[in-house]
């Protein structure tokens, strides 16, 4: 009844392939046959955002979507973050210096929707970020410390933004 | 993997979407955002034979703004509209509800096609249609028919659409004239859907009330309009007073439900707060216009 397909996608700047059931939501696509572990599952109907990636640029629940659509697209998960010698990238680094995360249960989520807010906005208001984010749940840090570890981020990345210019 | 098993079809033309869905009878169902069908798979309250993915038909996702009208592609996602500068220009009421609808992910995904068909009484895009004098276009193997949006909610996520027809395009109007909108909404969070939300136009000529739309989202089984109030705001005076007496009427009006975001009466209490803050918002629009 629902012949399996196989899926094929660039997955931080790889291309990777798998077959699956057309039933098969792209977070356990990316979990179970790209073995990429760092996207969570949380709630799986699409309220936590745990398993938040970006599709083409654009943030997405990878729980609302299934494997199938994603074909030929292109895909960034945590894994794609940090650099080849296990440099943490800006943004988990401010994370990590300012206390953004205790479990890490939500934390690639938040990662990936950080990420699509400093692209658009490299310079955002506390309330920018309060309000980008607010579709990804922590039970844990109270999200006082993700917001500052966002403006740390994105002062960072404007720096280094600058840096490269000079 | 929590989904029940179904057929896949990912049409890439609108033919090819009607003939999957025709094919497929009941047991069909047209795929667009999937934030709301893909949550009601996982939990397995939806349980299609076919899934007919219309993401990749082509050219069902313009925004065009053509003076006071607004024609929008079935396939245009929630986040697109919010962006669109045009639509905050001409229908500011419009954006303002569009960045209201979830969150961002959520947005970038959720099509205002798969919103107006999915009829939830909490969301934006139904009470936006009834208070833009709005239409949806849809298709069918039988051809295409047009469908206002007083005639299309039946009942709680229920439209009057066949199970073979898809919605192609969503129409709203704006009267001619002098015209504010205002568009407001309570919710616990960021995000949430709205315990209510009121969606409010009004034209003024002179210092009179010449056209009112007054429509509500969350206090009944299907969005609302408050008639009552409108036809008591035609050819008032558009006044502290008459919006007073307007918000009264809606509060006698509506008969919401209640559930553990609100008490019926909570609801019912909110909305007149919100139709006071509508109305005169939109008011101060048009004043703000003249100076
Ligand atoms: C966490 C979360 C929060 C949300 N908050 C809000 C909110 O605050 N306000 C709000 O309004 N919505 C909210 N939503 C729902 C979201 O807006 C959905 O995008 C929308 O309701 C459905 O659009 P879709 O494109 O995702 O449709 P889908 O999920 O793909 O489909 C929904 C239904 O519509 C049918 N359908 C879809 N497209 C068509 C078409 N072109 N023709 C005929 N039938 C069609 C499908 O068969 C299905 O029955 C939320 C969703 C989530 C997960
Ligand atoms: S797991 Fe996808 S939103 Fe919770
Ligand atoms: S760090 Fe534990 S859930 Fe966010």
């Amino acid at each position: 009844m629902s012949e399996r397909r196989t899926v094929t996608v660039e997955v931080n700047g790889e291309r990777r392939s798998g077959s699956v059931e057309p039933r098969t939501t792209l977070a356990d696509f990316l979990r179970d046959e790209l073995g990429l572990t760092g996207t969570h599952l949380g709630c799986e109907h699409g309220v936590c955002g745990a398993c938040t990636v970006l599709l083409d640029g654009r943030s997405v629940r990878s729980c609302l979507m299934l494997a199938v659509q994603a074909d030929g697209c292109s895909l960034r998960t945590v894994e794609g973050l940090a650099a080849e010698g296990g440099e943490l990238h800006p943004v988990q680094e401010a994370f990590s210096a300012e206390h953004g995360l205790q479990c890490g249960f939500c934390t690639p989520g938040f990662l990936m929707a950080t990420l699509e807010l400093l692209s658009e906005s490299p310079q955002p208001s506390e309330e920018q970020i309060r309000s980008h984010l607010s579709g990804n749940l922590c039970r844990c840090t109270g999200y006082h410390h993700i917001v500052k570890a966002v403006l740390r981020a994105a002062e960072t990345m404007r720096g280094d933004v600058a840096a490269s210019r000079a | 993997m929590k989904p029940a098993p179904f057929e896949y079809v990912a049409a890439r033309s609108l033919d090819e979407a009607l003939a999957a869905l025709a094919d497929a009878g009941e047991g069909g169902k047209v795929l667009a955002g999937g934030q709301s069908l893909v949550p009601l798979l996982a939990l397995r309250l939806a349980r299609p034979d076919v899934l007919v993915d219309v993401n990749q038909v082509a050219g069902l996702d313009r925004v065009v703004v053509d003076d006071h009208r607004l024609v929008i592609g079935a396939l245009a996602r929630h986040r697109a509209v919010e962006l669109d500068e045009q639509v905050r220009r001409a229908f500011p009421l419009v954006s303002a509800a569009a960045a209201k609808i979830g969150h961002v992910a959520i947005r970038n995904r959720g099509t205002v096609g798969g919103s107006v068909a999915h009829a939830d009484p909490a969301a934006e895009w139904p009470a936006l249609l009834l208070a833009l004098d709005g239409e949806v276009e849809v298709a069918s193997p039988r051809g295409r028919r047009v469908v206002s949006a007083g005639d299309l909610y039946a009942g709680y996520l229920t439209t009057t659409l066949e199970v073979d027809e898809v919605v192609c395009e969503v129409r709203a109007t704006l009267p001619e004239g002098r015209t504010g909108t205002s568009f407001l909404e309570l919710a616990r969070r960021e995000g949430d859907f709205a315990i209510v939300g009121v969606a409010a136009v009004l034209a003024i000529e002179g210092d009179e009330v010449r056209h009112c739309r007054l429509a509500l989202s969350g206090v009944g089984s299907t969005p609302v309009r408050a008639r009552g109030a409108e036809e008591l705001l035609a050819g008032a005076a558009a006044d502290d007073a008459a919006i007073a007496a307007a918000a009264r009427e809606v509060v006698e009006e509506i008969d919401p439900p209640g559930d553990i975001h609100g008490s019926a009466d909570y609801r019912r209490k909110v909305a007149g707060v919100l139709v006071r803050r509508a109305l005169s918002a939109a008011r101060d629009e048009i004043g703000r216009m003249v100076a």
